[in-house]
Order: structure tokens, then sequence, then C-alpha cells
């Protein structure tokens, strides 16, 4: 008890006295500030990227694909295959009796970046009739839906903000056809909003194809996957693979978004260890200039447990509120930026960064294990010292 | 050069103080080398690029393809010394998860188009009379354990065969090294005749025109010939230098070089935040000992000189050291395969040095005038 009293003693007058080392218990605070905002605004990329593309995917949808294929661009799906697959089991049916499902096949666009002028791929994705009803989420918010056969499309809302000449009523030159915009739609703020949408058999009479890439459909419920997976495979015609549609979106971002994890992880380290350097220093100063003060304590009789506590807890309380600041600045900045990158064959891809509450956490708990670290050693240093060479040396 | 013993005494004055600060400045500076080096170097690697290779591709977007018909009149525009084609193929190997860059090509032509390929004659040859035959990258082949003379089955989620099987079995007659040229070409090649005829759909479709000039100078005038000659087609062309193809596929990357700018950024102004209380402090505590100095008839510009060269060697060693260290990680096998034989650009080099420069002066100067300014009898009565 009398130890932890010393420890509450020496602790409270070591933090009072912080001020007067106000710029050197700056080092840490910056250091470590700056360490926990790159990694967590790093992070919040991969973060937002997983999100974007996961919001995309729902439980009770599944896509269907040509079997060995790992994405719609390089699946296909003939007429006789998507016709089949109607009749899969487990699939929703709409007040009419029809299978809610939407076959589809996609085209790359060229569009010039608003920004900067650069040529990039955009998605052209060809959809179903029923397609508002396999994604409820679906909603135009300016203009009107495109009309089947006729080559009118919808263009999502990042797609819009970020690419130019995508205002209702601009014409996309592409091959074969001009494409005339007439409606903007939101998807709840998924990766389609940075794609284009039309009529699959408009789509894929103008480019002469004859089959499909994909179909995805709505299920009855999450638990009917199993079923509906099953009816497929069990149909002797059908050469196809049947995927969750979450765990086909996570699929797609998992490359890009490991990528940036890994990014973000290395440099924060090699910048972890930059400021566990600085905090060594730090608190190696804080102790040489209270070495007086710590050698008379001593010698009044408090323990070198409370002298070692005393000084890990300034170097945590510092840490600490580097970490804060740190996760603070990259929320601030950060949280809802939107960047944008290529998705993995998928075109282009706006989303947002995410700083989360779990990300500020992870964080601040680096921020906490650099500061220990740091002040660790000089704590030890505190611990050791020679009672009566300190009183001497001042 | 007499003072440096003085100078190395003051650097030296607080051991632990000055190699801690050292090693977060080297830290700072590796991330630095290592972050703007690969910005750097996929710069570098851009404009190596051949100049006298121009690539066609249809106007539309790349993955439109153009007619094979294409091929000859290209061959007929002057100055054009060869012409060979990609048509997309893709494919994986026992599972889609392990796909394979495979192209369908004239095999005789890509090579008179990309020279700095290594590959022996005879099996450009083999390569001409097998059929079923296919030409791979050593790397490819050494990681699936292929072998020339090996029969494999690769996949196709798009291409069905005349058997009307997704599965084709290809001859491997050849292997070629590919490391001149870098990451990014492809390393799996079929004959584009046996797949042209093989393929149910698609037919006569082929994604990229090589074509490599006789005379660089030539290169413009030669793509506005072929775009002009294809114009009001119902596919009309587009011919880009090999650089301008690679940075717009960079540009896809998006925005991730701002990040990479923005780290930089954070991890400078945090060093120089504690480079300058390095100094600051040290000159705080030395406060007698250079009242003693000026005592001893040292001048006042003599002192500030002394601080400022003190932060400039312990600022340019860090800097040189943690640069030292970024291009020794350039050297390691990974990063070679990405670039090609890359090395740390002198450019980033030279810029560090240039920051460690800024940075010595940034965070001495602020000491070094309070060293100036020291009135000697109260420096040393120590108020």
């Amino acid at each position: 008890m009398k130890m932890f009293r010393q420890i509450g003693a020496v602790t409270a007058m070591n933090l009072r006295s912080m001020p007067q080392r106000a710029s050197t218990s700056a080092v840490i605070v910056i250091g470590i500030a700056g360490v926990v905002a790159v990694l967590v605004s790093v992070l919040a990329m991969s973060t937002g990227l997983i999100r974007t593309m996961e919001n995309a995917g729902r439980d009770d949808r599944a896509i269907v694909l040509r079997n060995g294929s790992i994405a719609e661009t390089s699946s296909a799906l003939d007429r006789n295959s998507a016709r089949a697959v109607e009749d899969g089991a487990g699939i929703r049916h709409n007040a009419e009796g029809k299978p809610i499902l939407s076959a589809e096949s996609m085209r790359i666009l060229s569009m010039r970046k608003k920004e900067d002028d650069a040529e990039i791929n955009v998605i052209l994705r060809g959809v179903g009739p029923l397609v508002t009803e396999v994604r409820p989420e679906l909603k135009i918010v300016a203009g009107r839906m495109f009309k089947p056969a006729v080559t009118e499309i919808i263009v999502g809302k990042q797609a819009q903000a970020q690419f130019k000449g995508l205002n209702i009523g601009d014409v996309v030159h592409a091959r074969a056809a001009n494409w005339t915009v007439v409606g903007v739609f939101e998807t709840n703020g998924d990766s389609h909003e940075s794609s284009i949408l039309t009529d699959v058999e408009t789509l894929n009479s103008v480019d002469q194809r004859g089959a499909y890439q994909s179909v995805t459909v709505f299920l009855e419920s999450k638990s009917a996957f199993q079923k509906f997976k099953d009816s497929l495979m069990a149909n002797p015609t059908l050469a196809v693979d049947v995927i969750p549609e979450r765990e086909y979106y996570r699929q797609q971002s998992k490359t890009m978004s490991t990528i940036i994890a890994v990014i973000a992880y290395v440099v924060g380290g090699i910048m972890a260890v930059g400021a566990i350097f600085a905090a060594l220093n730090t608190m190696y100063s804080a102790v040489s200039a209270r070495l007086r003060e710590i050698a008379t304590l001593r010698a009044l009789g408090f323990g070198s447990t409370a002298m070692v506590m005393s000084v890990l807890a300034e170097a945590f309380v510092l840490a600490l509120i580097g970490g804060v600041i740190g996760a603070v600045i990259a929320w601030l900045f950060f949280n809802g930026n939107t960047v944008s990158t290529s998705g993995g064959g998928m075109g282009q891809l706006v989303f947002a960064l995410s700083v989360d509450g779990q990300l500020m956490i992870l964080g601040i708990v680096w921020a906490c294990v650099i500061g220990l670290l740091g002040g660790l050693f000089p704590a030890i240093r505190a611990a050791r010292l020679p009672v009566a060479t300190a009183l001497r040396a001042v | 050069m007499k003072y440096f013993g003085l100078v190395w005494a003051g650097l030296w004055r607080k051991k632990t103080r000055t190699v801690f600060t050292m090693i977060s400045v080297v830290i700072a500076f590796l991330l630095f080398g290592l972050l703007q080096g690969i910005n750097q170097g996929f710069g570098t690697a851009l404009s190596n690029l051949d100049v006298d290779r121009l690539y066609v591709s249809a106007r539309t977007s790349m993955t439109d393809g153009m007619p094979i018909s294409y091929l000859n009149r290209i061959r007929g525009v002057s100055g054009v010394r060869a012409v060979s084609m990609w048509a997309y193929f893709g494919g994986y190997f026992r599972e889609a998860r392990t796909p394979i860059p495979a192209f369908a090509t004239d095999a005789v032509e890509l090579f008179k188009v990309y020279k700095e390929i290594k590959i022996k004659p005879e099996y450009i040859e083999a390569m001409a009379k097998t059929r079923t035959g296919v030409l791979i990258g050593q790397e490819l082949a050494t990681k699936h354990g292929w072998k020339v003379g090996d029969r494999i089955p690769i996949g196709t989620s798009i291409w069905t065969n005349k058997d009307g099987s997704n599965t084709w079995q290809f001859d491997v007659v050849g292997t070629f090294d590919a490391s001149a040229y870098g990451a990014g070409f492809p390393t799996f090649y079929l004959n584009y005749e046996y797949f042209d005829e093989a393929r149910s759909f698609g037919k006569g479709q082929v994604h990229y025109y090589i074509v490599s000039v006789q005379d660089p100078t030539q290169a413009d005038r030669i793509s506005h010939q072929i775009d002009e000659m294809f114009a009001n087609s119902t596919a009309e062309t587009r011919t880009q230098t090999e650089s301008a193809l690679a940075q717009s596929q960079l540009k896809q990357l998006g925005d991730i070089n701002f990040i990479a700018n923005a780290i930089v950024g954070a991890v400078l102004f945090t060093l120089l935040f504690l480079t300058a209380n390095t100094m600051m402090q040290s000159v705080r505590e030395r406060t007698s000992e250079l009242a003693v100095l000026k005592t001893l008839g040292y001048s006042d510009a003599k002192v500030l000189a002394l601080i400022l060269i003190e932060a400039m060697i312990l600022c340019l060693f860090a800097a040189m050291l943690g640069i030292g260290l970024a291009a020794v990680v350039f050297e390691s096998p990974t990063l070679q395969k990405l670039f090609g034989n890359f090395s740390m650009p002198a450019i980033v080099a030279f810029m560090g040095l240039g920051i460690a420069v800024v940075l010595a002066f940034v965070s001495g100067f602020p000491p070094a005038w309070r060293a100036r300014q020291l009135n000697i009898v109260d420096a040393l009565a120590g108020r």
C-alpha cells in the first residue's frame, strides 16, 4: 500500500512539473502523433476500400459465374445457362411470380477525369429488367431510369462526380453506339456508384454478344444459398460457380486492400521505431533534468519501483496525448475523404476513407506501446541512480 | 579544419542523446528514400521504356479489339520495321486462383519487336513449327515446374475450343528471359493462328498491335498515319508510345501517389521538430562552456559556425546512412523483379541530402543564434 502511495505521489509531482519541460515533452507528443496519424489514415484507406466493396454485396444475394472465373470480366454465360439459373431453388419471386434476378454483362468505357483529364476505365454494366428488385438500394436521384432497346444509360453518383461528360443529356461515344445519359443513381455508397448502368439486352446487341457474364439472384433468405447452389450444381447442363455476393466483392478488393494494409504497417512500423528513439531521448533528458530531485526522493526513502513507475507514467501520459492527437488529426483530415484507385479488374473505384473507432483505438494502443518502450530504459536508469553521486553531481 | 576536434567533442558530449537522435533521423531518411525512390522508380522505369515501340489498340477501349486484317495494313506503313500482336487469352493453371498471363501472338515477329528479350533462336523456330506450342517466361516455367517438351493443360473461362472444352492442351517448346524488360511483360504465348482457328467465337480479333519503328524520330508521324488509316471505320484505333501507355496504366492506380507524399511530409515535419529540440537542449546545457570559448577569444560568428556545423554533421551523416539503407533495400530481389534492373535514383539521394542541409540549418540556427548572442558575464554567472 505504501508503495502505491509513493508511486502516486511521485507521479503527481512529475506530471505537475511537466510544463517546465514542455519543449522536450512535446517531442514525444509530436513524434507519436505523427506515427499514429500516418498509420490510422493509411489503414483507413484499406478499411474504406473493403467497406465500399462489401456494401455492394448482400448475404441474401448470390452471383453466378461461369465455372473457373474469378471475376465477371473473365466469365461468359450463354443464354441457355442464364435461363437455367432461373429454375434454381431458393430464388425469391416477385408478385408476378417471376424469379428476381438480373443477368448482366459489362464493358469498359474510357472516360476522362475532371481533375487531371487522365483517361480512366469505367464500367458500363448491362442489367436485367428486374434490377431494381434485385438491388432495392438502387435509387434514381436525378432524371429517370433508362429505357430498354434504346441506348440510354444512368450513371452512378461517384462516377458523375469524377468524370467529364456524364451530366444528364450528355452523350457518351463508344464503339458502335452513342449512349445518352438520362439519370443519376445512388446505391448507398457502394462500389456500383462508380459505374454506369444500361439495359443488358441493348448492351449485348450493340456489342454483338450472345452471352451474359454473370447472373445476380435475390434469394429467399441467407440460408437459401446452399439450396440454390446445390440445385445449380445438380444441373448437368450448367458449368457454373455460385458465390455469395458479399464474399464475391470481398475477394475482388482483397489484393488492393492487403497491399494498402501492408504499406500501412511497414511504414507505420518504421516510423514507430523512430518515435521510440525520440521518446527515449525525451525521457532520458527528463530523468537527467530531475537528477537531484530523484536522488533527494530516494534519500528520503522512496523506493526504486516508485521511480520506475513515475517515469513510465510520464512517458505513458505523453504518448497517450500524442496518440489521441494523431488519431484525431487522421479523423479530422481524412475521414470521409474520397480517393480513387483501380478496383482490381473492376474499373475505377471511388471510395471514402473510413476512420472508425476501432482504427483510432488501434492507433492509440500503438502510441502507448511506443511510449512505454521509450520510457522503460530511462525509468530503469532513474531507479538505479546511486543516491550519493547524484546528489553531489548537480 | 583545426576546429574539427571541437565540433566532434561537442557532438559526442552526450553520447546516448546524439546516437538516439541520429537513429531517428536515419529512420526518417530511410522512409524518405524508400517512398521517393519507389515514386521516382516508376518514373525512371517509364522513361527507360523503348521509344521506338508503338502500341495500337481500339480507340474506344483496349478491351474492344480490332480485326486481324489491320496487321498487313500497319505493316505496309513506311518506316515500320516489324509488327506483332497480342490477343487476350487469359487462362489459368489447375484452378482459377492461379491465373496465367496468356496471349496469342506471332512469335517470330514478337521477338523482333522486343529485341531486349533473350530467347534461343531454335525455340522461336520450334514455336513456328508446333501449332499447339507455347513459349513461357523462365520464371513462370520454374514456378509451375514446366519444362520444354511438357504438355500442359490451361483452363479458361472465356474461350471454348473446338472440342467444346474449356481446357486447352499446349506443348511447351521454349522459354525466354524477360528480365531486361522489367515487370508487366506477359510471359505466356500461344500461336495466334492456332488460337483463332480453335476458338468458337471472337474470331479474327486482336487487342494490341505492337509496332517497332525504324527511326524513333518518325514515331509521331507513324502513329498519326496508322490512326488516320482506320479513322471512320467500325474499329478506330489509337496509337501510343510505350511510355504513354504505361503512364495511362499507372494513372489507373489513382491517388496512391498523394498518400506517399503525405507520409514523407509527416515524417519530415516530426523529424525537424525532434532534431531542433536536441540541438536546442545541447546548446542550453553548454551555455557556460560556450562562454568560456568566447572568453578565450572566439568571435561570435565563430561560435555560431561551430554550432551550425555540428548540426550539419549530425543531419548529413544520418541522412546518408538512411538513404544508403534504402539503396540496399532496393537491391533486394523482390524489388529488382518489380522494376527491372533498378537502383536508388541519384536524384532522390541528392534531394535527401538537400533536405538534410535544410533540416540542419532550420534546427541548428536558433540555438546557434542563441549561442552567438551569449553575453560572457551573464553566461558564466549562470544567469
